[in-house]
Formats: C-alpha cells, sequence, structure tokens
C-alpha cells in the first residue's frame, strides 16, 4: 500500500507537550486502533519538542530555532499506509488536534518514480 | 465514401460528444491520464483518415473508444517494464483490461463501463487547486486544446500546460483515486465539481476581459457538463439545481448588453428577446429539486434566478419571495457575497435604507474589499435615496476595480446620470 506522511502543525504552548488535554493524549494513544478499524496502518510517529528547542543550520550559520518560523509550528509526523488519497485523508482526519491541523504528504516509495 | 467536410464535421461532432466517454474509458486501460489523452488523440487523428475512406460508423463513440483502447492496450504492452513503475490510478484488481479484450469486435459502449464520473471526480478533487481543477477539467473531461483553454484565462499557453501537468502529476503521485466517492463524502465532493461548472460558465458569462468566441465556447462547454452531470446523477438534485441556474441565466445572455456591448441592468433588458424555451426548462428542474427536499445552495440559486426570469417586468418580480429565498441561502451558505445580493433585494421591498444599513455593515466588515460590486450596488442605493454626491465617489470606486470595457462603460454612464453631484464636484 502507498505510504504517507501526516504532518502535525500546533499553535504551541508555553509547557510543550505538557500543556497538551489529556483527552488529546488519550485520542493519541487510541490513534493506531482507530486507523487499523479503517484499513489502514501506522508505520511509524515522531513526536517533536518545541520548536524553541530547535537549532537550524544554514551554510555555515547556526541559529536558535527552527528553519521555518510559522505560527503553528511542526509538531509530529506520523507515517501510515493506505490505499490511495481518500483514504490516506480519511485517516488523517482522525488525528487529534488541539488548534492546527495535518498536512498529508505522499512518501516515495518502491513503485513511485523519484520526480522527472 | 463521405465528402471531407461531412466527415471533418463528424469527427468535430464526435469530440464534443464523445471526448469524456472515450478518455474515461480509456483510463480503465493505461490507468494514468497522460497515456490515455495521448491513446484517445491518437483515435481521433485516425478516425478523420478512417471515416473518410470508410465512411463514418454508425456509433462513432463506441469506434473511438475501441481504437484509443487498442492504442492504449499497445502502449502498455510496449512500455510495461516502464509501466510497472508508475503509480497506477486503477488497482489491478477494480477491472479489466483484458487480455480478452476484442478491440475490432462489435461490443464497444454497449459493454464498456461508463467511467466519465470517476474521470470528474478526478478532475475536481479537492486537493487540486481551484484553477487546477477549472483547467483539468477542460483539457480532460471536455477535451479542450491546452491552447484555448490558456486563451480563455488569459494565460500563456505554456503556463496553462505547466499547470496542467502539475495537476496531473499530482493526480499520479499523491493517488488521487480514479474513482466516484462513497455515498457518505458524495455530497460535498460532488459541490466541489458543481463548483467547478458554476465557475466554467461564470467565466464564459461575466468575464472580465477576452474574446467573445472563447467566452461562449466556455459557457456552452459548462452547459455540456451540467447536462452531463443531470443525466449521470439523476438522484442528485443539485445536479438539477446547477443546471437550472445555467439554463436561467444562458435565457438571458442576449439582452445583456445593448448593441453597443454596454452592460445593461435587469431593469432594462428586453425581457421578450429572453429564451422562454430555457426559462420553462430551468423552472421545470427548479420545482422537481424543491419539492424534493430541503434544497441546497445551487438549487437555492437558480429558484431566484428561475424567478427573476419569469417576472414580466423587474418591479413585477417577486421580490419578497426573493428575499426569501436569499435568506435560506445565506443560512446554508454564509457567504458575504450572498449577503450582498440579500440586500438588493431588501431594497425592493423594504426600500433603499434598509438595504443601505446592511451594504454598510459589510463594507465595514472588510471581507468584500476589492469586490467591485459592493461599491456598485452602495451606489445605487445613494442614488435612490438622493445622495447623489455620495453615489459617485461609490461608483467610482467600483470603477476602479473594474477591468471589464462593458461593466467600465456602465459605470460611467451611471456617475453621469447620478447628475448634478457629479457636476457640482468636477473630478
Amino acid at each position: 500500500m502507498p505510504q504517507y506522511a501526516v504532518l502535525i502543525f500546533e499553535r504551541e504552548t508555553p509547557g510543550g507537550v505538557a500543556d497538551l488535554p489529556p483527552e488529546i493524549m488519550e485520542a493519541h494513544d487510541r490513534l493506531p486502533d482507530r486507523i487499523a478499524e479503517q484499513g489502514g496502518r501506522i508505520i511509524a510517529g515522531l513526536a517533536l519538542e518545541p520548536s524553541a528547542t530547535a537549532t537550524a543550520i544554514r551554510g555555515d550559520l547556526i541559529t536558535d530555532g527552527p528553519f521555518i518560523e510559522t505560527k503553528e509550528a511542526l509538531a509530529g509526523v506520523f507515517v501510515i499506509e493506505a490505499s490511495d488519497l481518500d483514504h490516506a485523508l480519511a485517516l488523517a482526519r482522525l488525528t487529534p488536534i488541539v488548534s492546527g491541523g495535518v498536512e498529508v504528504r505522499p512518501l516515495i516509495g518502491f513503485e513511485t518514480p523519484a520526480g522527472d | 465514401m463521405d465528402s471531407v467536410n461531412s466527415v471533418e464535421q463528424a469527427v468535430a461532432d464526435a469530440h464534443r460528444r464523445e471526448w469524456a466517454y472515450v478518455l474515461a474509458a480509456t483510463v480503465r486501460v493505461t490507468r494514468d491520464l497522460d497515456s490515455a489523452e495521448e491513446a484517445v488523440q491518437d483515435a481521433y487523428v485516425k478516425a478523420l483518415t478512417t471515416w473518410t475512406r470508410d465512411g463514418v460508423p454508425e456509433r462513432p463513440g463506441a469506434w473511438l473508444t475501441t481504437v484509443a483502447r487498442r492504442n492504449a492496450l499497445n502502449m502498455t504492452r510496449r512500455d510495461r517494464t516502464l509501466h510497472a513503475k508508475l503509480p497506477l490510478l486503477v488497482q489491478p484488481d477494480d477491472t479489466e483490461p483484458s487480455e480478452a479484450f476484442e478491440p475490432s469486435g462489435p461490443s464497444g459502449r454497449d459493454t464498456i463501463p461508463d467511467d466519465r464520473l470517476r474521470l470528474i471526480f478526478t478532475c475536481c478533487h479537492p486537493a487540486l487547486a481551484e484553477e487546477a481543477r477549472v483547467a483539468l477539467t477542460l483539457r480532460l473531461v471536455c477535451g479542450v486544446a491546452t491552447e484555448d483553454i490558456a486563451r480563455a484565462f488569459l494565460v500563456g499557453e505554456s503556463a496553462m500546460a505547466a499547470r496542467l501537468t502539475r495537476a496531473k502529476k499530482k493526480i499520479a503521485v499523491a493517488r488521487i483515486p480514479y474513482a466516484v466517492p462513497a455515498p457518505g463524502e458524495l455530497p460535498r465532493r460532488l459541490d466541489s465539481v458543481l463548483t467547478v461548472v458554476h465557475l466554467l460558465y461564470a467565466t464564459g458569462h461575466t468575464a472580465y476581459s477576452g474574446e467573445r468566441l472563447v467566452r461562449d465556447e466556455l459557457t456552452g462547454r459548462a452547459l455540456d457538463l451540467a447536462r452531463m452531470l443531470r443525466l449521470l446523477l439523476p438522484g442528485e438534485r443539485e445536479t438539477a439545481g446547477l443546471l437550472a441556474l445555467l439554463l436561467a441565466q444562458h435565457a438571458r445572455r442576449a439582452t445583456r448588453t445593448d448593441a453597443y456591448g454596454t452592460l445593461l441592468r435587469l431593469e432594462e433588458q428586453d425581457r421578450s428577446a429572453w429564451d422562454h424555451e430555457l426559462i420553462a426548462e430551468a423552472d421545470r428542474l427548479v420545482v422537481a429539486a424543491l419539492t424534493a427536499g430541503p434544497p441546497g445552495r445551487f438549487t437555492l440559486q437558480a429558484a431566484i434566478a428561475a424567478l427573476h426570469a419569469q417576472a414580466p417586468t423587474y418591479a413585477e418580480t417577486d421580490w419578497p419571495q426573493i428575499l426569501t429565498l436569499y435568506g435560506e441561502l445565506l443560512r446554508i451558505w454564509p457567504s458575504p457575497v450572498v449577503a450582498l445580493n440579500r440586500a438588493v433585494a431588501l431594497a425592493m421591498v423594504d426600500g433603499p435604507s434598509a438595504a443601505l444599513a446592511q451594504v454598510e455593515a459589510l463594507e465595514a466588515e472588510g471581507r468584500l474589499a476589492g469586490y467591485r460590486y459592493l461599491p456598485a450596488t452602495k451606489a445605487d442605493l445613494l442614488h435612490r435615496l438622493g445622495r447623489d454626491t455620495e453615489a459617485v465617489r461609490a461608483y467610482r470606486e467600483a470603477l476602479a476595480l473594474s477591468d471589464n470595457a462593458a461593466e467600465q462603460e456602465f459605470l460611467t454612464g451611471r456617475i453621469r446620470s447620478a447628475g448634478p453631484g457629479a457636476r457640482s464636484k468636477p473630478g
């Protein structure tokens, strides 16, 4: 099955992950099962520390903070398997979100040419 | 043997009527849009020579489908290795193409499933930008040449080609499915399709600028698409709503401007020149859609357009009913443009000052900044209230926002007729 990355963008709060409401945490725990119920699969997941802890490198220059400053910062990524984009979007909609959204990106796979 | 002209005509007709069907059926074989397009294009080229030699077949669509699918099958065999690496639009277990497929057999249309809905839902997928949906629909569903699409949207041919390529690449790489959405998703996805068709019509109908011929082509294509959707999704009432809306607008197309191309307002148009057959058809569709349950936004807009089209005069229009319909439309589709149109109806029911208050509230809200119909509507209301100095100011504001020659002419005329205000405050 094709793979997609689901990038989670959230408004950042001072306490970081500690500020997440308990129902959001619970929903994250349940997410793999819910995705499996709908015929998909989570292959990998990454939760990021707040963007204030990030360090960017451009050429020789090292700067404090994320590479791109955005109002909603990249907070996590997971990789799912889905049959097509509609399926991937349906699965990505299950992501618990406080005040942001997600971006769904197809991953380059064995059957997909790496650009042309 | 047919004469060359009549064969050319037959190919052109088949291009217009059958393109979507032929392409949609060919995608089943190629499983990607680009090669399907190529295979179909070749079939039409071949039609010209074969039909000149052998005569136009009884069922041109079936002939074209057969030839296009044979082309596609050959291409697929030839490019098997390459093809295996491409993401496939249609899942292999989904359907044929079977090796038993008999290209020269008498079958054709009767045995090949009608995939036009899959094609149009793919082209209008919400994961594509709206401008890409419009361009893809014209290219893939209507078969309009990239060059002509570019001209209709006032962009260069290479820019339009790039837009189409980008969209097709996203369909392939992100795997936008070649499928009709599941019932639960259908209403929302259909709305996206209907919006594209409506946008096509509107671009042709009230183009900012551009050639007359190109615009007529767009409105014609939009009407064809609306009829096709009505035919393919008869149970979806909004397809009736969209078709009715386009027909009611189309019925009035001859009177939108005068002999010099100046824009005429609804109250100035010659109602005897409206196409009453189209209006009657629109009305039948509206009535059917309205009686079947709570109406969607296209049905409500169609009902409003049909009321306008049936009114003997502007003053005798059923304004209270139109106001009610706009209220309902605003409830299900809270767009500031709808609110502005509702204000126009309100002016006819409760007078211009009630309407002006609403227009000013919309202006203060700021969501319609740069939308030229807001200052134009405000100007009309001020003029009717005798506040000509302010009216002229608002007309000038609208004029500055318009890049359509007919509209500019119209607004200049309005500034002149706002009379004393215009003269006492020149410049």
